[in-house]
């Protein structure tokens, strides 16, 4: 059965782990949290392909996981937290994942995360519905950054000393 | 009577209790997460809470795709750490108050919130990563500082709770506890996020701008935090960022209005942004917690001042 086409297909590099794919991704999640005893760990890693038949997946997905395909686990129903228990099972770190699935090498993708991360802008959506959704305090439906600053000032003063500190201290941090 | 206090959000990183259990918290890295929350240590020692509703979500350790429940209540008299692949995180096992979890399961119910009555869990590092960062490294053979209640959110398969469910549920939270006859001092933790994707090719995603807006907001507007859509915290926050909803359930706990007491913010911890709120309930204030929480809160703003 096709999935259902999904509004939030639309967000670019991103496989919403939905109730469809929760169920057709049932045997491969089931799969890997077998992972989480000693015994199945070692039975899988004699006999990779022999172990997964109980399973009863889909020969897409047996093929996902023997090629340690991530982001096709995902795409057929695989959920982040329980494939990674299948890295763990080959020794792997989370982060040594994350660099798999974003096409990075490890050292790159840790960089990127101490440089801030990926950045939402142009990230938001494949065909162009990148307006930002406006969350500033007293703000508008749309992206308004010099107003948010501008409009956010006027506190009552006890709350807003304490919190101009700590906030530059965070800010400070992130340097 | 029974009083919700206080909430306290909380970024539940599982690589922040990998550095706590193999002693990194000395490593520049780890040190800029954990000093932020020296602080809070503090406070929570003056506040001294009776017991802590603790919101968090499962990492599939305690829950399977065999079983999805939206909302689970934990009402056992304990839970262990669970073996999340690399033995049990050395913790205490968590006290429950199975007394006041009844209490609440029977009355939210009653308020049409169909939660799940859990009476056997296992709580992972969604719950205990959390504690730690709270109330420091505690060997496997000590105590928390206060017996626990487990609120476990399906945050995991799309769709979560909403926004405006959480927060509501919360507010039903705050009415159950205030029921409760015996005079208990109650926290409420709201866990997980911030920004911070780590699936598929977009994983890496942080948004700075969002998750400063949504701490802005825990005090200033939090009725429009409940508004958010759900494709909207995907877009912006990533897809595992969705998980802020949990910390609405906090926000409503606290009723109409909240104070800012302390926060925290800092980029990364492993994929994630790290995010830290203290928030008084304000009409707590007037009563039996009021001078602890103004000599806790003034103690956390000197030395805000201090460490200038």
């Amino acid at each position: 059965m096709a999935r259902r086409e999904q509004p939030y297909d639309d967000i670019p590099g991103t496989f919403v782990f939905d109730a469809d794919r929760a169920r057709e991704g049932y045997p491969i999640n089931s799969f890997c949290m077998s992972l989480m005893k000693d015994e199945n760990r070692k039975a899988f890693k004699a006999n990779e392909a022999g172990y997964i038949k109980q399973f009863h997946m889909s020969p897409e997905q047996e093929k996902a996981i023997l090629t340690r395909d991530y982001n096709r686990m995902l795409e057929l129903g695989a959920n982040i937290y329980f494939t990674a228990k299948l890295g763990a099972t080959d020794g792997h770190s989370f982060q040594h994942l994350a660099a798999v699935m974003t096409g990075n090498t490890q050292q790159a993708y840790a960089d990127m995360m101490l440089a801030g991360g990926r950045s939402v802008e142009g990230n938001r959506s494949r065909t162009g519905s990148n307006k930002a959704y406006s969350l500033s305090v007293e703000g508008g439906a749309t992206q308004a950054k010099p107003a948010k600053k501008a409009k956010a000032k006027p506190k009552p003063a006890k709350k807003a000393k304490a919190k101009a500190k700590s906030k530059s201290k965070s800010s400070k941090k992130r340097k | 009577m029974a009083k919700i206090i206080a909430g306290i959000g909380s970024s539940h990183v599982p690589a922040i209790g990998a550095a706590i259990d193999n002693n990194k918290m000395e490593e520049p890295y780890w040190k800029r997460v954990f000093s932020g929350f020296e602080r809070s240590q503090q406070w929570m020692r003056d506040i001294k809470p009776d017991v802590a509703i603790v919101v968090y979500n499962d990492h599939a350790s305690a829950f399977s795709t065999d079983l999805i429940p939206t909302f689970a209540l934990g009402t056992a008299t304990e839970f262990p750490p669970a073996d999340e692949g690399w033995g049990p995180r050395p913790v205490p096992v968590a006290k429950g108050h199975p007394q006041l979890a009844t209490h609440i399961a029977q009355s939210v119910i009653l308020d049409e919130f169909d939660l799940t009555v859990v009476n056997k869990m296992e709580i992972d590092h969604g719950l205990t990563v959390p504690l730690n960062l709270l109330c420091g490294k505690i060997p496997p053979t000590g105590h928390w500082p206060f017996p626990i209640i487990p609120l476990a959110v399906n945050v995991v398969m799309y769709p979560p709770p909403t926004g405006h469910r959480c927060f509501m549920l919360g507010k039903a939270i705050k009415k159950a506890v205030e029921s409760y006859p015996e005079d208990l001092r109650v926290v409420i933790f709201g866990t997980g996020g911030l920004s911070h994707q780590i699936s598929g090719p977009r994983a890496g995603l942080i948004n700075s701008k969002w998750d400063k807006n949504f701490l802005d907001n825990l005090s200033k507007d939090p009725v429009k935090l409940s508004k958010i859509p759900h494709i909207d915290y995907m877009r912006e926050a990533g897809a595992e960022g969705i998980e802020m909803v949990m910390w609405l359930i906090m926000r409503g706990a606290l009723g109409e209005k909240a104070d800012e007491v302390y926060r925290f913010y800092t980029v990364p911890a492993s994929n994630t942004a790290v995010g830290h709120i203290i928030l008084s309930a304000r009409d707590a204030k007037a009563k039996a917690g009021k001078s602890k929480m103004k000599r806790a809160a003034a103690r956390a703003k000197a030395d805000v001042r201090k460490s200038k």
